[in-house]
Parts: structure tokens; sequence; C-alpha cells
């Protein structure tokens, strides 16, 4: 057991870090602070302005350029070297993202009076939710290759964090359409007797509603992608848990398993843990001031 | 609205509707619950569609196409007995947000007519709250300056103040009074009979989806014609 | 254009956009399989499979076909979803009975181990599991928990009803074994969706009024029996709607089971995938035995619900 923990010390920067080329490791920890900064900004109330989404871009979109190189003399890291922790935030973050707007789009579908577009909706709802993360997992680094004109390769992080959103549209889908049946019929009969069309009346004044009020849920989903990102190790992604697997597998450290495992648990354990009691705080502040 | 009739289901909403409004002209609908006056006033704006007979406001007649239906409630203002206002927005925003929206106006214009309808419901200070920190009445006032905002050419009342604390039903009324001096014309579905002897030219009873008697108000609440009329205003304690 | 006109147009839109990308992703596939010399159809279901599978249940060589390969692991997959299910349950309602007790000392640890639980990764929950299993001591220093089982790194070994396991060279032989691919996979499971069954129970228990229990406690039951036969059935119908859904999700949980080498129905895809090439045939048949499964739950709660209102 003492052997375990000599380990962790030994191969600690790994194990957070990944491949990264060890000069350049400023950049992931960097790009930490970045995710850190972007999470507690988006929890303070009184950033809940419409430029939020905006920062969430400019914050990711400096977060990716910053691991991956290539302008301001940065040099180019392939995302084979990317690893630990910086990995898993942008798998969770930039996918949170990425399927929000599907996500609400999936949600308005859903409750469309077309029926074509109310189908569709529901069965790519079913779908997702129906089979295993695994699979689609499986879909994007074995299936995907064969389904575009040869020679067009798309990164293997990519296709995998497509994957990943894509299957959590589904699941955001169903919060936002609890919070739009939440939303009183009688705000948007209101608009529309001030004439506002369907279009206009559900984004000034149903969305909006249904959005505060699925915060504390699209908190706890939220926590949940973040779990689900240990499931790329499974593709040969090296997230904080690939990287933790790698360490213990070689033949060097055996019987170290259960001190990187405990290390690693205690990572996700902080993160996840503080990020559901803030959603019960937020959930509480909601309730008691009402919608301000 | 001719020969008006509506369905929900087998059940009969309203039957053979004949109403005509002239401009000006103040209107009060009272009855018992499930009689129709609810649904009657909301086929009106397009809330509710009816299956026969025609409604027609100002010249263009509901007929189901989106844009008949948008034309009239430009024109047509509602007062919910909820409020239903918007409550992520401020009350100033509640009265900008469809004058920017449906009719392009400018934000420095939509809020001069929005402060301007907000100081004739009395309520200019309130312009930056939001309505869960305004008291009943206030909301409903604030809920009339945003339809009033449309510049309506008729308004509706679906018992505005029902869902009132009995000391707020007053300031209500009182805003009510004033548009109608102001000559608006107006429809009202409520029990508030004092206000409907003061301003109402015609009191409409309605029973089981049909319109059974219509009269000047003196003349209706003084000599009934009908037993159903008379069994209604008995039970009422005016 | 009319309003239905327009919504008629709408949807043929949404309709030929999604035809149209199913369409051009077959026709690029159809001309990639061909490039690379891979057969496609299900034709391969009938060949030998060539792999092993760990023993199981279902008996299975080698020789074998795919087809049989899969049912294997669909085996494997029901196997361990309906074991976890069971104990999961159990485990379940005697946490959250345990949270809702007023003895802190019961409570207390009851609300951390659903803070750990819901806190960290099933993945990793499970590869802890299993690292734990695999650090017992060998067959020939196997544990004895109770008479005739036996409990060692290979796995745990019960009684069947014809014979017991013994150690026999340097292995144990007899009676009923359970891989430790399975027993870790069982635990993880089990112990990760009773986290939030147990909450469930709670809220179904809470969502009963306290008026329920007064009244019961009125007319002199005792509160087992309050428990029994005035709370739970009504707590039940708040329940089971939640709990089908985690049920599902232990099922759905269970192809982690290939992170380990657990033979289940995911996991045998992919080899079938690895030695056809034929990776559309082989995800498409395990998606839709997934579907089949979840669309039965969904069904099977929909007319519960409409059974008993």
């Amino acid at each position: 057991m003492s052997a375990g923990w000599a380990v962790v010390h030994e191969r600690f920067r790994f194990i957070l870090l990944g491949a990264y080329p060890r000069d350049q490791q400023w950049r992931p920890a960097l790009a930490i602070v970045l995710f850190v900064a972007l999470y507690v900004l988006s929890a303070r109330r009184a950033c809940w302005r419409p430029w939020l989404p905006a920062a969430w871009l400019a914050i990711l979109t400096g977060a990716i350029v910053l691991m991956r190189g290539g302008p301001l003399g940065l040099a180019r890291v392939p995302t084979e070297s990317w690893g630990g922790l910086p990995l898993t935030l942008l798998l969770a973050t930039v996918g949170f993202a990425a399927a929000f707007p599907p996500g609400v789009a999936l949600a308005l579908g859903r409750r469309s009076a077309l029926p074509a577009i109310r189908a569709l909706s529901i069965a790519y709802i079913e779908v997702m939710r129906g089979v295993p993360l695994v699979t689609f997992l499986f879909m994007a680094s074995l299936m995907f290759p064969l389904f575009v004109p040869a020679g067009f390769t798309i990164d293997k992080l990519l296709r995998a964090q497509a994957a990943l959103a894509l299957v959590q549209a589904a699941y955001l889908a169903e919060v936002v359409r609890a919070g739009l049946e939440a939303v009183p019929a009688g705000q948007r009969e209101a608009a529309a007797s001030l004439g506002l069309r369907f279009g206009p009346a559900t984004v000034l004044v149903v969305l909006p509603q249904a959005l505060r009020i699925s915060i504390p849920a699209l908190v706890n989903t939220f926590i949940g992608f973040f779990k689900d990102t240990t499931l790329v190790t499974v593709i040969g992604l090296f997230d904080l848990l690939g990287t933790a697997r790698a360490v213990i597998v070689d033949p060097r450290w055996f019987g170290a398993a259960v001190p990187v495992y405990l290390l690693v648990a205690a990572v996700y354990f902080t993160f996840c843990f503080a990020v559901s009691r803030y959603s019960q705080h937020i959930e509480r502040s909601l309730m008691a001031h009402g919608h301000q | 609205m001719q020969g008006v009739h509506k369905r929900y289901g087998a059940f009969p909403a309203l039957s053979d509707i004949n109403l005509q409004v002239r401009r000006g002209e103040r209107i009060v609908i009272c009855g018992p619950s499930g009689s129709g006056k609810s649904t009657l006033i909301r086929c009106i704006n397009g809330l509710e569609r009816h299956q026969q007979g025609r409604i027609a406001v100002d010249g263009v007649e509901l007929t189901g196409d989106p844009r008949a239906t948008d034309a009239v409630r430009r024109e047509v203002g509602m007062v919910f007995q909820q409020f239903n206002l918007f409550p992520h927005l401020t009350v100033l925003e509640n009265c900008t947000l469809a004058p920017m929206w449906v009719k392009k106006m400018p934000r420095r214009e939509a809020r001069d007519l929005a402060m301007h309808y907000l100081h004739r419901v009395r309520i200019p200070e309130q312009a930056a709250k939001h309505p869960g920190q305004l008291s009943g009445g206030q909301q409903q006032r604030a809920a009339i300056a945003r339809s009033l905002c449309m510049r309506p050419k008729l308004m509706l009342f679906d018992e505005p103040t029902s869902a009132l604390d009995p000391e707020m039903v007053q300031e209500v009324i009182e805003t009510m009074v004033s548009l109608a001096e102001e000559g608006m014309t107006m429809l009202c579905v409520t029990h508030e009979m004092g206000f409907a002897r003061q301003v109402a030219d015609r009191v409409i009873f309605m029973d089981a989806g049909q319109i059974v008697e219509a009269n000047r108000p003196d003349a209706f609440f003084d000599a009934p014609q009908q037993a159903r009329t008379r069994l209604f205003l008995s039970r009422i304690v005016h | 254009m009319s309003p239905r006109g327009r919504a008629i147009v709408w949807q043929a839109a949404a309709l030929g956009a999604a035809g149209a990308l199913v369409g051009l992703a077959a026709l690029e596939a159809a001309s990639n399989l061909k490039a690379r010399g891979i057969a496609s159809g299900f034709a391969y279901l009938g060949r030998a499979a060539g792999f092993e599978i760990a023993p199981g249940p279902l008996p299975y060589s080698a020789r074998d076909t795919y087809a049989r390969a899969l049912a294997v692991g669909l085996v494997n997959t029901l196997r361990v979803s309906l074991a976890g299910i069971v104990l999961a349950t159990v485990m379940g309602v005697m946490l959250g009975l345990a949270r809702l007790s007023k003895v802190r000392a019961l409570s207390l640890p009851a609300a951390g181990y659903l803070e750990v639980v819901r806190n960290t990764p099933l993945l990793l929950q499970l590869l802890v599991w299993y690292s734990l299993w695999q650090g017992l001591p060998g067959p020939r220093a196997a544990l004895h928990p109770l008479p005739g089982v036996l409990l060692c790194n290979r796995g745990l070994f019960l009684p069947s009803l014809s014979e017991r396991p013994a150690l026999s060279g340097f292995d144990i032989r007899g009676g009923l074994s359970l891989s430790p691919e399975f027993g870790a996979l069982l635990l993880c499971l089990a112990t990760y969706t009773a986290a939030f069954l147990g909450e469930i129970v709670r809220g179904g228990v809470l969502s009963v009024g306290r008026g329920q229990t007064e009244a019961a406690a009125a007319l002199g039951l005792s509160r087992a029996r309050t428990l029994r036969l005035v709370v739970l059935p009504q707590a039940l119908r708040v329940m089971v709607p939640p709990a089908t859904s985690q049920f599902l999700n232990l099922a759905k949980n269970a192809s982690l089971g290939v992170a380990i080498g657990y033979p289940e129905l995911i996991a045998v895809t992919g080899s079938t995938l690895n030695q056809t090439g034929q990776a559309i045939e082989a995800i498409a048949l395990a998606t839709l035995v997934y579907l089949a499964v979840s669309l039965s739950f969904s069904l099977a709660v929909h007319l519960w619900r409409r059974g008993r209102w």
C-alpha cells in the first residue's frame, strides 16, 4: 500500500495533466484555471445576463486554443497528448455548451403541434436515452470512419466530444421540457393577447421562465455529464480516469491501484459535491425570491 | 358576433351567440360559473376557436388564419383574472415588450408610452420593480397599462377583480371607470354589479352558453324579465 | 400560403432533411465498405465466431456462431441486470428507511454513503470494486464466509444442488461459480443504484402526508403496521415511475462491464466487430436490442399508470 502512495507522488503530473509536453504544461494548468473561473462566474446570479453565453463561447474557445496551440506563437500540441483533468473539464464543459442549443430545440420540437416534428424529436430523444452511452462512443470511434469519404479524418477527441454532446442533448431536452411545462399557460395567453406570435412569445416570455425554473435540474445534469466523461477511457482517450488507469497498469506500479483511485475519486468527489451543494443553494434561493 | 357556437367535445360552451358592440359602448357580462362568459370574450381575441358562426372586430373577421388573428389581437387588449404579468421582466419591460416587438416601436418611444400609461393607472413609481414585488391591485393595474400600451380599440376584461383581496378591488374598479369615461370600448365579465350600474351601457346575463337577457343597467337590475335572471340576481348580495 | 400549407411544408422539409442525411451516410458507407472489402448484411451471424468467452450459464465455444456469441452476451447482460435490480432494491429500501430513521447512527452514515456514491463516476467505482476483488487471496487461501461458500480472487463459489466447491490443484472446482468480473459488476451496479433508489424510497414515504400516520396512530395501529398498511401502499404509487427509470439505467450501466472484461452484450459486439469488420451491423444489432429493452420498460410504466388510474 505504501508503494501506492509512492506512485501517486511520482506520477502525479501525469495523472493530472496527461502526456502533455513537460515544458508546455503551464498551458493545460492555465486551462484548468479558466474552466474553474467560468464555473464560478456562471454561478453568480449577478452574472445571469445576456452576455453570459458569449462569455462561455469566448472562454471555451480560449481554452481550446490554449491547449491546441497555433496562434500567439504557442507550439501545436496534438489532441492525442491531451489528458488528465483538463481533458475531463473540456469534455464536460464543451459538451454541455454544445448540447444546450439542440437540447432546447428538441424540447420545443417535442411539444410542437406539427406531428412530423414531434415524432422526429421523440424518436431522437428515446433512441439517445435508451441506448447506453458506451455504444455511441464506440460508434464514434469505430463506425464513423465508414460514413465519410476516405481520407477525411476527424480527430478522435472531436468525434468523442460530438458523440457525448449528441447524447447529452437528449437528456437536456427532457429537463427543458419539464421546465416548459411548468410555465403557467396564462403566460402564453397573455403574450398572445398582446399580439406576440409563437416565435417571439416563446423566446421572450416562455423560454426565459422555463430555463429559470430548470436551473437546479440543469446543474444536476451537468454533474451527470461530468461523471459520464470517464467513459471515454473505454475508447482510448486519456481523461483523468484514463491517466490513472494507465499508471496502475504499468507493471512497475503493481498493487498501487487503491491509492491512485482514491486520489482520482477525491478530485471527482470534491467537484461534484461542491456543485451539488451549489445546486441545492440555488434552488432554495430561487424559491425564496421568486422570479427576480 | 353572429350565430356563434362553440363546443368542447360534446359539451356546448356557446349556443347561438348574437352580439353587436358599437364603438365606445361599455358592456358587462354576468352569469353563474360555467355559463360561457369567459369563453365568449376569449373567442373575440382568438384564444378560443369558435366552430360555427362569424366573429368580426372592426371589419376583420376571425377565420382561423393566423394573420387575421394577429390583426385582431393588435386592436384588442385583454386583462386576465390572474394578471399574467411576465415575472422575469420589470413592470416597464412588461409594458414595452409588445410595442417594441409587434409594432416595431423604437425603445425610447416605447418607454415614454409605457410611462405615460403607468402614470394613467397611477403606479409610475413601480416601473423598475418586478411583478412579484407589487401588491395584487398594483399588479392588475400594471396589466391594464400593459394592454393599453398597444392602444387597443377594444378592451376585454375577464373577471379582473376576482383574484384580488377586497381592499384592492376598489383601485382597479376606479381605473376601469376612468378608462370608460375616456370612451374606451369595453367588454367586462365581472361580478362587480356596482361597476355595472355606474358605467355600463348594457348588461348581459348568460346562462348555459346562451345570452338570456340584455338590457340597460337600470332596466336590468330593477325589472329583470327572465326567471333565470331574477334567480341569479337574487343570489347576489347587492 | 395558408397556415396548414406552411405546416406541411415545414414538416416535409424536416423529414426530407433527416432522410437526406441518412441517405447520404448510407451511400458513403456502401462505397467505403466496398473499397475496404468488408462484407455487408447479416450473413456473418451464421459463421463461427472464433473467439472465446468466459464460461457462464450458456455453454459456448469458439466454434459456435456469432449469433450464439451475441446470445451469450445478451444473457450475461440480463443476468447481471436482474440480479442487480433485486439486490439494489433490497439495499435501496434499507437505505431509504435508514435515511428516514430518527436514529442518527443510522441516518448519518446512510447520508454519507449516498453522497459518496452519487458524486463519484460509476466507472471509477467499478474499477475500485474490481481491484478490491483482485486483491483477495488466491484459491489456496480462499475465504470461507459461509459453510460451503468459497471466496477468492478467482471468483465466488457457491454450493450447487449436487456438489460443493473444493480446491483441486491450483483451482477451485465444482459448485456454482460467479466470476470476479460478474461479482464486481454486480456489486458496483447494486450499490450505485441502491443510492438512487434509497432517495426515491425516502421521497415516496415523505410524500405521504403526516395526517395519514396520525390517523393510523389514532386508530391504534403500531408503527410497523402503519408503515406496512397505510404508508407504503401510497408511497409505492409515487415511487414506481422513477424506480423503473433507475432499473433501466442499471441495465444500461451494465454495459460498463466492457471495461473490466465482463462479456456482456457490448463487449461481445466489440469482439465481433473486430473479427468481421462489419461495424455497422454489429452496433446496429446492439442498439436495437437495447432500444427494445428500454421501450418495453417505458411501455410497461405507461400501462401501469393507465391500469392504476
